[in-house]
């Protein structure tokens, strides 16, 4: 469930603020931002009223489009940062980045005795623990942190229920390991490793870790007026916003876009390519072949599992044929894909089709910034390429691609799927073992590395759950691909 | 009893707000709660348009007509079991 809390609140607040800023021409008064987010005589969320300013400060530089981490000087003004994000050409930075003042550096030892401890005679804890890290200290039994290794044994044992877990929240959702201590306890993370699904960040309590963002460089854009903007709509966008897709379409355009697309539509050839691929593969005698249009599960594949490369699809994803077909037409657009996920930046990056990559919230903000309601905008149709079918509007979803993939592939093959719902450390072990010893009889696996499917990406604004019925709703009004 | 009336405002700046949580009422009511609310979805109220920065203040949640702003799943809750709590005490 997507969970709107303190930290997203913070976040979505500075975003709209930002938007505003850039919007107004009022960069002059940026400085100002974290003075006016946090005022002297209001409340304060920690230790004191200046430690808030500073993270907001370090919010806003984020969201200016720079790594906290490679700030040099901590009195470089935000007016000297929005300057240097109006002059940039070009974005390289590493999508997420980690605020280290505001990583409360959680406790590393996992497991912790809590005073419902008897200190009883038994002591299960104590003789069940491999590594010998407990001890009773003043009647009750006490980990040592530096034995411990955090099996968890001890707190299956215990008859009182008095040992708990405490994870560290960024380390336990990340699927492979990229993000871990530094020297100082903070979390830091590997970007060797790191596939830019964006769960830790969803999952941070303090809101430490943060992606850089390309708003700035979107809104400067649009008010260039000098080149055809155009937003393409990833199939997810469905329910993220009130008022249906159409008031949406005319939303954008009063932000600014000069046309706005479907990404389904280049879903559509998405299926139609993999669903060739499949066959051909199929034919060849390979044993299976994975889904492709997940960034997050391919930089998985290409960074943690090599050996499954070869079963990994080689079509490219809906938001490439989409932006293909936009380039095709005028080489000279700038294309905006407007979606749920942060791993697509990384695809943008890689690929010279995709200029850049706005979240819903981001897109949010800058509504909310220009006063734009969006069931309040009148209906209009998307700039169509081609008209997209229900199979590529059902992307979105768990089980839509493969689905998409057989309604395809037809009777001319036979087609057996599995699904990986969600990447994390149990299926990343799965993944593994498919490459060496198949897909336990199926054929085609699709991989989403957010359970649910885009629907539940890290910057959704709608709950999963009445978005997915959305998307439903719209395919089933949707004609079938042919 | 009546049911207790929450509108929750689905504008756009409420939704970006973090409307969306609070919409978890319609999927699931806590147990104590079932047959006690009824949840809807009302279009931009105009609250955030109340004030400068309005839309700071959103969420905006009417419960039983009485706006709460800054509304939370929790927050919500904790307004819909006082007013059970007072009827009850009547």
């Amino acid at each position: 469930m997507l969970a709107k809390n303190n930290a997203s609140r913070i976040r979505t607040k500075l975003l709209i603020k930002i938007a505003e800023t850039f919007l107004n021409d009022d960069i002059e008064n940026i400085d100002r931002l974290p003075l006016n987010l946090r005022p002297k005589d209001e409340d304060h969320n920690r230790c004191c009223v200046y430690k808030d300013r500073a993270i907001i400060k370090y919010r806003t530089m984020a969201t200016l489009g720079h790594s906290i981490e490679d700030e040099t000087d901590e009195l470089k003004p935000l007016s000297v940062y929005a300057k240097e994000a109006l002059e940039r050409e070009e974005d390289d930075k590493p999508v997420l980045t980690v605020i280290d003042i505001a990583c409360s550096g959680c406790i590393k030892a996992q497991y912790m005795v809590t005073n419902a401890c008897r200190g009883c005679l038994a002591q299960p804890c104590r003789l069940n623990c491999p590594k010998d890290a407990i001890t009773i200290v003043n009647g009750q039994a006490k980990i040592d942190p530096e034995l411990c290794i955090n099996c968890g044994k001890c707190k299956e044992v215990c008859p009182y229920h008095a040992i708990i877990h405490v994870p560290i929240p960024c380390e336990e959702a990340c699927p492979v390991n990229a993000i871990s201590k530094d020297e100082d306890g903070k979390e830091h993370i590997d970007h060797e490793k790191c596939i830019n699904c964006g769960k830790c960040l969803v999952s941070c309590p303090f809101g430490a870790i943060v992606e850089t963002s390309q708003i700035i460089d979107v809104i400067k854009n649009i008010k260039n007026k000098d080149k055809k903007m155009v937003a393409m709509l990833a199939p997810a966008i469905v329910g993220q916003f009130p008022g249906t897709i159409k008031n949406m379409a005319t939303a954008l355009k009063k932000l600014g876009f000069n046309k706005v697309v479907e990404v389904a539509s280049g879903a559509d050839i998405t299926t139609n390519k993999e669903a060739e691929e499949f066959v051909e593969n199929m034919k060849k005698g390979q044993e299976f072949m994975t889904t492709s249009c997940c960034p997050a599960y391919v930089n998985a594949v290409n960074k943690h599992i090599p050996e499954l490369k070869p079963f990994v699809s080689h079509t490219e994803t809906p938001m490439y044929y989409t932006a293909e077909m936009v380039k095709d037409e005028d080489p000279n657009a700038t294309t905006i894909f407007i979606g749920p996920c942060l791993a697509k930046r990384v695809e943008a990056q890689r690929s010279n089709l995709v200029d850049f990559v706005l979240t819903f919230e981001e897109i949010g903000a800058m509504l909310v910034a220009k006063d734009i309601m969006v069931a309040e905008c009148e209906e209009t149709e998307f700039d169509t390429i081609s008209e997209a079918s229900a199979q590529g509007r059902g992307f979105p979803i768990t089980g839509g691609v493969a689905a998409a993939v057989a309604h395809k592939v037809g009777d001319k093959a036979e087609i057996k799927v599995e699904k990986i719902d969600g990447l994390d450390a149990v299926s990343m072990k799965r993944l593994k073992k498919f490459a060496q010893k198949g897909c336990e009889g199926c054929n085609i696996v699709e991989v989403m590395c957010c359970e649910g499917g885009c629907v539940a990406g890290p910057r959704v604004l709608a709950l999963p759950k009445k978005a997915t019925r959305q998307v439903e709703k719209y395919v089933d009004n949707s004609e079938d691909l042919k | 009893m009546e049911k207790i009336k929450i509108e929750i405002c689905v504008g756009t700046t409420c939704f970006v707000m973090g409307a969306s949580s609070i919409q978890a009422l319609e999927f699931e009511i806590p147990e104590d709660l079932i047959g006690k609310i009824e949840v809807t979805e009302s279009r931009c109220m105009e609250f955030c348009k109340d004030h400068k920065d309005g839309h700071h203040k959103g969420p905006f949640v009417k419960i039983n007509g009485e706006v709460m702003a800054d509304a939370t799943y929790d927050k919500v809750l904790d307004k819909v079991r006082a007013i059970i709590k007072k009827k009850e005490e009547n």
